[in-house]
């Protein structure tokens, strides 16, 4: 099994959201984040002064699927959160031991 | 004027009263607010609430009567005839204003003290106890606002001397934006000197409705429903909307953007400076008028203010006093005869009125200057201007009021 976290904008989250359910991926958490990328953030401009704005808000997901569907999940939110311009995120993908469903106990990819 | 109740004008100055209002609570409360940080968002439109309330009751015990009575001690102040609201009867006309009440103009002018020590909040929001921001409004009101109210409005020296102040550019906005500059030095800088606004649309909501009741402020310093209020009006409007366009133009030369900011910076900066003017200019003199303060008010703020190394955290002095001073100026340059009887100005024949207009200025921003220094002073040595350091750190919301502006 793996671990998908995926840091996208804001705004792109319903987009991908929906996108994701559509190749059957229902489950997924999701967390207000801040944080700033190899840009440093963005710079925005008060009363003729400039100030750099590093800790932008970001949606973070985490999404738990089978190593078969990894890809196809990972491909699904690149193709939805992606606009080509500085600041559309990252994916992270690591292998998950274990997962246990707490209402029944089950564990493994039938808990997934 | 025949010393006759006007109904007319009596409806239009209770209503301008109420626009004025309009301008401290919400307006400046907003306007402020939403520039400031989210931990001080509740703390900084305290300060606009709580000098509203202030300025209602000392200007009503003996702040108008020593500012706008008979006057006393060689032009100095106003003798207090009506202490505590005294021998002031309910269909009493008023001196100044012949055709409406005494208590409708004690009730206008009210508003305009208010509205100038909330002014002067936006230079210290972020690090003033909030006790010693309410003593000192009851001493700035008093020691400052009332004396050159008399001075410039009362039938004080300045008046005397033929200072143009239609409505408030010098006892209001330089008086306001020089104190604003003497309490940033007193109390120094903030930890973060950042203008970061938490809240742009608070801010924007603020503006309009300064703008909004701006209209009471200047169309009512005509004192009467006529042709002058009008133009007062006409006046205010378009100088504001030329700011605007000024500071954006500002804005797109050194970013390629328009600002948010910068478009409502540019109206205040713009109501500001037709304020001493607003009843003694032509329209064109206010498009001109308009025009030229944003690019006053932005080099201030720009260039001064980081050059110099003050703190002055909402730009008070940068717009309210910069675009008072020009304003001031420009009056004595543009006031029009034909327009109002009692202003002529430089381009009019009269080359004197700069050097008056310059005179008061200079007078007005010295006492307003050194005074509030003393009053800030003595208000540090017995009980602290400041906040803690952690405090600062942590938010005046919390620490000062024990409360919180968002709870999601």
């Amino acid at each position: 099994m793996k671990e998908i976290v995926a840091i996208i904008r804001p705004n792109k989250l319903d987009e991908v959201k929906d996108a994701l359910e559509t190749i059957g991926c229902n489950g997924i958490t999701v967390t207000e984040v801040k944080g700033r990328g190899r840009q440093l953030g963005i710079t925005e401009s008060y009363r003729g002064s400039d100030y750099r704005i590093d800790m932008l808000p970001k949606t973070r997901l985490e999404i738990i699927v089978a190593d078969e569907d990894a890809d196809s999940v990972v491909n699904t939110i690149v193709e939805t959160a992606q606009t080509g311009d500085i600041g559309d995120g990252k994916i992270f993908i690591s292998s998950v031991e274990d997962v246990v469903r707490i209402r029944t106990g089950e564990r493994g990819e039938e808990a997934v | 004027m025949d010393p006759v109740l006007n109904s007319g004008d009596t409806a239009w100055m209770l209503i301008s009263t109420a626009l004025v209002m309009l301008m401290t609570v919400p307006g400046v409360a907003l306007f402020y607010g939403g520039l400031s940080k989210k931990v001080n968002v509740l703390n900084t439109m305290f300060m606009s609430l709580i000098a509203f309330s202030i300025a209602s009751i000392v200007w009503v015990l003996y702040g108008y009567q020593f500012a706008f009575g008979a006057d006393m001690l060689g032009g100095l102040i106003g003798n207090p005839a009506n202490l505590l609201f005294s021998g002031i009867g309910v269909d009493q006309l008023s001196t100044l204003a012949p055709t409406i009440p005494e208590t409708v103009y004690i009730a206008f002018q009210m508003t305009f003290a208010a509205i100038t020590v909330a002014l002067v909040s936006g230079a210290v929001v972020g690090r003033m106890k909030v006790s010693s921001w309410i003593v000192f409004s009851i001493a700035w009101l008093s020691l400052v606002y009332v004396p050159i109210a008399h001075w410039v409005w009362g039938g004080g020296f300045l008046f005397q001397w033929g200072a143009l102040d239609f409505a408030g550019g010098t006892v209001v906005h330089i008086n306001s934006g020089v104190a604003a500059l003497a309490l940033a030095l007193l109390l120094g800088k903030r930890k973060d000197t950042k203008l970061l606004p938490h809240h742009l649309g608070y801010s924007v909501i603020g503006a309009a409705l300064l703008w909004f009741g701006w209209f009471g402020f200047n169309a009512g310093s005509a004192l009467s429903a006529g042709g002058l209020a009008g133009q007062a009006f006409i006046n205010t409007n378009t100088a504001t909307a030329a700011a605007m366009v000024s500071w954006v133009i500002i804005d797109y030369l050194k970013t390629g953007k328009p600002t948010i900011l910068g478009a409502i910076s540019g109206a205040i900066a713009g109501l500001v400076a037709i304020t001493p003017a607003a009843g003694f200019v032509t329209l064109q003199a206010a498009v001109i008028i308009g025009l030229v303060t944003s690019v006053v008010s932005y080099l201030a703020i720009s260039y001064l203010k980081p050059k110099l190394g003050y703190d002055d955290a909402l730009d008070v002095f940068g717009i309210h006093g910069m675009s008072g001073l020009w304003g001031a100026l420009a009056t004595g340059l543009f006031a029009a005869p034909f327009i109002n009887s009692l202003g002529t100005g430089v381009f009019y024949g009269n080359p004197g009125q700069i050097v008056t207009q310059i005179v008061a200025i200079a007078i007005v921003a010295a006492y307003s200057f050194v005074a509030t220094l003393i009053i800030g002073k003595i208000i540090d040595i017995v009980m602290g201007l400041r906040v803690e350091e952690k405090e600062e750190i942590e938010g005046l919301d919390i620490t000062q009021h024990e409360e919180t502006g968002y709870r999601i």
